[in-house]
């Protein structure tokens, strides 16, 4: 099981902004009536991207009140996934997967980047705070390997090159574009393929 | 090598859009109202016929799980939920199936809901798949759009919703009671089981759980007959699958084969060989991490299904192939699998909770040299404490692998592992893993 760390630092209010709490509402409405406890893990997601990508224990009560289901159950609930962030993270965020099928490809390489340009502790801040990384386990991209993801989205097939001029970017709020770093299509077997030719070509 | 002409997902790697139209023009949403008009026991009936199994991991023939459903809809309605919570190591083919072919999939939710009475349909992906959720999003919009699905769809006369419900980056959600709790917006932790949920799940209601890719073959199945899905692969292994190819390979990739190919042809054609070459391997997980690895001599001759891996004590798992080797250290890729089931745990059991945190530092300290040579032993008793002894099926997943690296890489293990005090004979005491360790100072060793 994953240890969480709980912010120290808490804030005081938390309210959904009137986009979010439409939103809110609507994602509740997908459940039947009565089973509105469903879209605890969605309420959770739209608080953690409204309050700078963590969700504070305040956020955790609102949203009891909300769905109105005991506070205890949504912070079982947020303490049990690993993707709700309970401290602040870096605006960018980036997880490096180091599972068997990304290490056997050098993820590890890319830990020592995020060491060095990054922080040398996972989960803190860098010198600018904007950025932070941690360790994930598989991703889902393993034929892609090794991958980052920052934020939303996957970047794939890097080295640790790529991933320096990545940082670089980011640093300067600049959008590296996400997908593979070595120009292949998705997860087609690069220069190799013999299936679909016929596609590609039509 | 599988005709193009008979691989079901034409647009794995995306060559021509996921949109509504592209679709079409490969094939989707051409003739569902027939099909569904033929009636749920005829699809039942086909789909038994056509030998297709569980694409997830198990392997279940989907029919027949289909048919568990209750007959006629009682007091409570029926659910379909579809489990993209793809988390096995060394697995990526849901994720190509729901950004590519996502219409392959809303199609089969479609015939699927038809035929087991649901008029609701959650798909669950992985919260860290939140693209290929969005590309899903637009293409379920479309759907509406064209009223493919929602009030009367497809003009079949049923109604039919579709919502997307994000997970949040827990394993152990994969496991189809644990996902239903999480969709009930509780911690992921499984269910003992009976009931299963295709009586008692969803809101306690009767809930048929399948995988995306076995959903979204159904459309390709009914439409070209279930003779034609069973006259590939062999005999309860029918039917093309997507295989993923990680790990040290040149061109590692996503391939639709069609099942029962052999392992070497899969890796070499595809994958554009081993790096270093055949003779360069040293081990293959064949189905995803969960799944124990086997070595070279029997991966010269290993076919991909089923029942074949089955036989070489292993499973095709999700068919998430991770190939490893000789330049790695094979213990320490076993141990950091470990870790990934220390991490995923859910914390119900005692032997799986505690049992994945021994496996793991044995192995970081058997990969490190620092373990003694009886330890081995005692490694194997821990996974057999997991295996039979937990709720769900990941006691035996995390168990197995390790099971695997010491059936085929014992030697290896002692090798390095060579350290034997003489405690061992003095004092058995085979579980007190950490008590063992304090006591390894005092030990004497012999030369
Ligand atoms: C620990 C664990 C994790 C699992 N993860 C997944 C998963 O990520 N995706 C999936 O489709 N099935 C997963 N399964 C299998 C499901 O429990 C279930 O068998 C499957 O979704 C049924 O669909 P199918 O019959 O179409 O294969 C997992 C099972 C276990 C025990
Ligand atoms: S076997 Fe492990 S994952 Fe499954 S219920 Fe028990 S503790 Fe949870
Ligand atoms: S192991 Fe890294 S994405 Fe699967």
């Amino acid at each position: 099981m994953s240890i969480k760390k709980i912010s120290k630092e808490q804030p005081e209010n938390f309210k959904f902004n009137e986009k979010n709490h439409e939103i809110a509402e609507k994602i509740i409405s997908n459940y039947p009536k009565g089973k509105q406890q469903s879209a605890v893990m969605a309420l959770l997601y739209i608080a953690q991207k409204q309050n700078d990508n963590w969700i504070p224990l305040i956020a955790m009560k609102y949203i009891a009140k909300f769905l109105d289901m005991p506070y205890i159950k949504v912070y079982e609930v947020a303490t049990f996934y690993s993707m709700y962030n309970l401290a602040p993270v870096g605006k960018y965020f980036f997880q490096v997967c180091t599972t068997t099928p990304c290490m056997l490809r050098g993820a590890y390489d890319l830990v020592d980047i995020c060491k060095k340009k990054i922080s040398k502790e996972e989960s803190k801040l860098s010198k600018d705070k904007k950025l932070s990384w941690i360790e994930v386990e598989c991703l889902g991209a393993c034929v892609n390997a090794p991958m980052i993801q920052i934020n939303d989205d996957y970047f794939e097939d890097l080295d640790s090159k790529n991933l320096e001029k990545i940082i670089d970017q980011v640093k300067q709020d600049k959008h590296p574009k996400p997908g593979s770093y070595r120009g292949r299509l998705n997860t087609e077997p690069e220069n190799i393929r013999k299936t679909l030719l016929g596609n590609k070509n039509a | 090598m599988l005709r193009d002409e008979d691989r079901i997902f034409k647009n794995l790697y995306n060559d021509n859009g996921p949109d509504l139209n592209s679709s079409i023009l490969r094939g989707d949403w051409k003739n569902t109202k027939d099909i569904c008009e033929k009636g749920r026991d005829w699809i039942i009936n086909e789909i038994k016929s056509s030998e297709l199994r569980g694409r997830g991991g198990a392997g279940f023939p989907t029919g027949l799980k289909w048919s568990f459903a209750p007959k006629e809809v009682g007091t409570r309605p029926h659910y379909l939920v579809i489990n993209a919570d793809e988390s096995e190591p060394g697995t990526c083919k849901d994720r190509d199936i729901l950004r590519f072919e996502p219409h392959k999939l809303i199609e089969g939710c479609l015939i699927a809901s038809y035929a087991v009475n649901a008029h609701k349909c959650y798909i669950y992906i992985r919260g860290e798949y939140f693209n290929e959720g969005k590309k899903l999003q637009t293409a379920i919009d479309e759907a509406y759009e064209k009223n493919l699905i929602g009030k009367n769809s497809s003009g079949t006369g049923w109604d039919l919703d579709i919502y997307i419900h994000y997970g949040a980056g827990a394993y152990i959600c994969g496991e189809e009671t644990a996902l239903l709790e999480s969709l009930e917006g509780k911690k992921g932790q499984p269910r003992l089981k009976p009931p299963f949920p295709a009586l008692i799940g969803l809101y306690g209601c009767p809930t048929i759980i399948n995988n995306v890719e076995t959903i979204a073959a159904v459309p390709t199945i009914l439409r070209r007959g279930a003779k034609w899905f069973s006259s590939l692969g062999r005999e309860k292994n029918t039917g093309t699958k997507i295989y993923c190819i990680s790990g040290n390979v040149n061109n590692p990739c996503n391939v639709e084969e069609e099942m029962g190919v052999p392992l070497k042809e899969l890796i070499e054609n595809h994958a554009g060989g081993v790096i270093g070459g055949w003779d360069n391997l040293k081990a293959v997980i064949p189905g995803g991490s969960s799944m124990p690895m086997l070595p070279k001599h029997i991966c010269d001759n290993m076919k991909m299904d089923f029942d074949a891996c089955v036989e070489n004590k292993t499973g095709l798992g999700t068919a998430g192939i991770v190939v490893i080797n000789n330049d790695q250290d094979i213990i320490k890729c076993m141990a950091r699998i470990a870790r990934f089931y220390k991490h995923e745990s859910c914390g119900q059991c005692t032997p799986c909770r505690e049992g994945s945190g021994w496996m793991w530092r044995m192995l970081e300290r058997m990969a490190a040299g620092e373990a003694t040579s009886d330890e081995v032993d005692m490694l194997m008793d821990v996974t057999k404490q997991i295996e039979g002894h937990t709720i769900c099926a990941f006691g035996e997943g995390s168990a197995w692998p390790v099971q695997g690296l010491i059936r085929h890489f014992k030697d290896e293990i002692l090798e390095r592992n060579k350290f034997d005090p003489i405690v061992k004979k003095q004092k058995n005491v085979p579980y007190l893993v950490d008590q063992h360790l304090l006591e390894k100072e005092n030990a004497e060793v012999k030369s």
